[in-house]
């Protein structure tokens, strides 16, 4: 299947891509992950308490993409609509109107009040993993939290691969003055002690998605750093890196064309590895309260509910699911392009 | 030498296992070896020798080999299937092996001395007083001067012949039967694989084993082979005795091995004005000591070289390794520095900046030594060729590609080929496309660093040939940098024999190799044309 979405790849690619779908683990976990994590990028579609359509006095509305107002379905208050409430219920049903909701009837934040039983309640028909502490529904939760985690990871797992490469490609490339000051900073500031710092931060900032991701970045940059400056160790004595210069090439292309290609290998052969630590990272933070701002959907915080609620075990039973799932996959995922990219092989 | 056959290989078919699919790399191969006899396993690479060699103790990667067919028996006992530890007593004792690459074949971390009482407390159960007088005795065997000292030596601490040599010591450290030589003196400087070859003659004489000689240099086995067996794609296609051989070949590849070296006579090119000069030129490597790193000296790399070169000519320098020749190269092309002139139509090179050499470099090109590492994996043919096209904005993209098309043409090759990348194509072919990425800019000066070392003999020929035609037809000037006699004899005008950064003798390549003036030149002419 992948054959087809890549066609045009040179033949050392294309070796890559056999092996790594040879990797029958790895290649399924793939396609697993990529569709659990295009169905969570539809989240609003599959968990939210806002109608996918309502039909009222014979037009069509759709709340999930935009937003309407009480009084447009003849109530008192220009307020958004409440479409769980009985009183916006019976105005519409007043109408000949119907509403058509997702399959979970909730969002990450909606808290269901028609609850029989104290919060957090168990597993039912209604609320398919229970809900929280504060009766949220736990699995709307889940699909928002591991769209999160996700795209966070992602986010971070991109800039601090393109920050690393460049400033280990600038160190390996140039060498001398430029790699012993670059190393010793380096050193310098992998010492720093990140968590501290953040709960520095966390004390007068409300730390948000950019905030975290911002903090993150100033530390996560340097995992790539030395594999990328080793790689242009090497490589800047390399015969062909020597032609090139015997051509007249310059220095940023030689780096570019010829250089970076080689590091981009053990690259990408470390981007899932990030990612799964970044992942974590997010996840550790959340559970500590010093991650993403109260109310948001986060594993980390599902994992903290689950601690201090051992009398529901389906908070912890979820939370831990979810996370155990998705970094297998990952992990699996990261196992099979390392075989794929191994040049032994 | 008795008849009777210690080794006897019968139908020796070999697999490889790669992916999904096998490929046979030896079909079928027989020959024995006699007690007491050198037997000479010649083939280029690829053909199977060191592979069928290898197979003897099966030290080949047991998860991608096969043995399909075939059996080798040594004495009667088929080794093909003997178990593991059969095999483990019979390596090393009954029969050794010495492997091409000095370097990597001994352990950096351990002094050659304990490595070889390694072997002797394995095999023989020597320790202690006993094993170090064994290990003294190996030592004087193989001609290592001041035998006790070299017990506590580190491999970095010898020169490349010595280190062979110790790697024999080991080989013969349980007085084998059959020593397996594989290419033992293919990483040698010419000067010492002389001395090896001698040693390995002598040491048979002397200790009655039979040796199995794997070349890739039909040429240079004659010195020491009794019987001859030429290998090609797998298959033995003539075995004979030595003299037999050489005198009436059979097969028309052996013949064509025997006449394998470069040979005729440099391009008749006029000499035109000097294109490139270099007066007093110098490299020294600083060597830095204590906590100040001050300089306490210099390696002399190259020290003071000067020579004129005029159009259309050749100027080869010739050294062994570690003489300087290579960083002479790369000085001149001020890919590294440098004291001392170098001017390029007078202009000097010194004191330019790398953005105002940039346009400079379109006339000055080389090609190197590995054909294998000079070209990006990376990159299809057709984009290594024109890379130098952009990089100096010659022509439209249309324009270039009818460029590529020629030189490929140019150099004999397919431009088909062009859409293809480099790890498709053969060693030789891939230094056809080196040179036709240094052709396409149109250069005047070409400086060639090793260009046909790391190729078969047949091939270095073609390449030769290539590189002469070439100059005819452009009026090309050649730096020619090779430790290979026989290949600058070929193609060079001037010579210069360098030694430890310095010129030990320079002039006419004719007159030099008609009459050599110096000691050290009369040598390597020895040695380089031994077989001639």
């Amino acid at each position: 299947m992948l054959h087809r979405l890549l066609p045009r790849l040179n033949p050392i690619n294309q070796r890559r891509l056999q092996r790594f779908m040879a990797n029958r683990r790895g290649y399924w976990s793939l396609w697993v992950f990529l569709v659990l994590f295009g169905l969570s990028l539809f989240a609003e579609f599959i968990a939210n308490d806002k109608p996918l359509l309502v039909v009222y006095d014979g037009s069509l509305y759709f709340p999930v993409v935009q937003r309407y107002a009480e009084t447009d379905f003849g109530g008192e208050f220009p307020l958004e609509a409440n479409y769980k409430s009985p009183y916006i219920r019976e105005l519409i049903a007043e109408k000949d109107g119907w509403m058509l909701f997702p399959p979970i009837p909730f969002s990450y934040d909606s808290i269901n009040f028609d609850l029989t039983v104290p919060a957090p309640a168990p597993p039912s028909s209604g609320n398919w993993l229970g809900t929280d502490d504060q009766g949220r529904d736990v699995f709307a939760r889940v699909i928002y939290g591991f769209r999160i985690s996700v795209l966070f990871a992602l986010t971070l797992t991109l800039i601090s691969s393109v920050i690393g490469v460049f400033a280990g490609a600038l160190q390996g490339f140039y060498g001398g003055w430029v790699d012993l000051v670059g190393q010793r900073i380096l050193e310098v500031w992998s010492g720093l002690p990140v968590l501290y710092l953040l709960i520095i931060l966390a004390s007068f900032v409300q730390p948000n998605f950019w905030w975290l991701l911002g903090i993150m970045l100033l530390f996560s940059w340097m995992s790539l750093v030395d594999v990328v400056r080793a790689e242009f160790l090497r490589g800047r004595n390399l015969e062909y890196v020597r032609a090139a210069r015997a051509l007249g090439m310059g220095n940023g292309a030689i780096m570019f064309r010829h250089i970076l290609p080689n590091a981009m290998v053990s690259t990408i052969t470390f981007m899932p590895f990030i990612l799964t630590s970044a992942i974590g990272t997010l996840t550790s933070l959340d559970f500590l309260g010093f991650g993403l701002p109260a109310g948001s959907p986060s594993l980390g915080e599902l994992v903290a509910q689950g601690k201090s609620n051992l009398q529901a075990p389906w908070l912890g039973i979820s939370a831990f699911m979810v996370l155990s799932i998705m970094l297998t996959l990952l992990v699996f995922i990261g196992e099979a392009a390392r075989d794929a990219f191994d040049p032994r092989k | 030498m008795s008849d009777q056959a210690l080794l006897t290989i019968k139908d020796l078919t070999v697999e490889f296992t790669q992916g999904q699919t096998r490929s046979r790399v030896v079909h079928g191969v027989n020959f024995s070896i006699r007690k007491g006899e050198t037997l000479a396993l010649v083939g280029e690479s690829g053909s199977g020798k060191s592979v069928s060699a290898n197979s003897i103790l099966r030290l080949l990667p047991k998860a991608i080999t096969h043995y399909p067919e075939g059996e080798v028996l040594l004495d009667g006992q088929n080794l093909l299937r003997a178990d593991e530890n059969t095999l483990r007593g019979i390596r090393g004792n009954r029969v050794s092996m010495v492997f091409q690459e000095p370097m990597t074949s001994l352990n950096p971390l351990h002094s050659v001395g304990k490595q070889l009482a390694e072997v002797l407390a394995l095999h023989k159960g020597l320790k202690g007083e006993a094993a170090q007088q064994r290990i003294i005795e190996l030592f004087e065997l193989v001609g290592l001067p001041e035998p006790a000292k070299r017990l506590s030596a580190y491999p970095h601490e010898m020169s490349g012949g010595q280190r062979q040599r110790v790697v024999i010591a080991m080989a013969l450290a349980c007085e084998p039967d059959l020593l397996i030589a594989d290419e033992p003196t293919t990483a040698l400087d010419v000067t010492v694989q002389l001395k090896i070859l001698d040693l390995l003659k002598d040491l048979q004489a002397r200790l009655g084993m039979a040796i199995l000689l794997i070349s890739h240099d039909l040429n240079l086995v004659r010195r020491i082979a009794h019987r001859v067996c030429v290998m090609k794609q797998g298959e033995i296609v003539e075995t004979n005795d030595c003299e037999a051989l050489f005198t009436s070949p059979q097969h028309p590849y052996t013949r064509e091995l025997i006449e394998a070296d470069p040979s005729g006579d440099p391009a008749s090119n006029a000499p035109g004005e000097i294109i490139l000069q270099a007066e007093q030129l110098k490299v020294w490597f600083p060597i830095k000591k204590g906590i100040l790193r001050r300089t306490v000296d210099h390696v002399k790399a190259v020290n003071g070289i000067s020579f004129s070169l005029p159009r259309g000519h050749t100027l080869g320098i010739v050294g062994e390794s570690g003489s300087g020749k290579s960083t002479l190269g790369m000085a001149l092309l001020r890919l590294i520095n440098s004291e001392g002139q170098i001017r390029l139509h007078g202009d000097n090179l010194q004191g330019l900046s790398q953005q105002a050499i940039r346009p400079l470099r379109r006339q000055l090109q080389v090609v190197f030594q590995d054909p294998y590492g000079s070209l990006s994996p990376r990159m299809s043919v057709g984009q290594i060729i024109g890379e130098g096209l952009e990089i100096h904005g010659i022509g439209t993209p249309a324009e270039r590609e009818q460029t590529i098309i020629d030189v490929l043409k140019e150099v004999g090759l397919d431009p088909e080929t062009r859409h293809r990348y480099p790890h498709e194509f053969s060693g030789g072919q891939r230094q056809r496309i080196a040179i036709a990425r240094a052709l396409v800019l149109k250069p005047e000066l070409i400086l060639l660093d090793e260009p046909t070392s790391a190729l078969d003999r047949t091939v270095q020929r073609q390449v030769v040939e290539l590189l002469r035609q070439l100059q005819v037809k452009y009026n090309l000037t050649y730096l020619f940098i090779s430790h290979d006699l026989a290949v600058v004899k070929a193609l060079s005008h001037q010579l210069m024999v360098v030694r430890q950064g310095q010129v030990v003798e320079q002039g006419e390549a004719a007159g030099i190799f008609r009459e050599p003036q110096h000691a050290y030149t009369q040598q390597l002419l020895e040695a380089a044309f031994i077989r001639h």
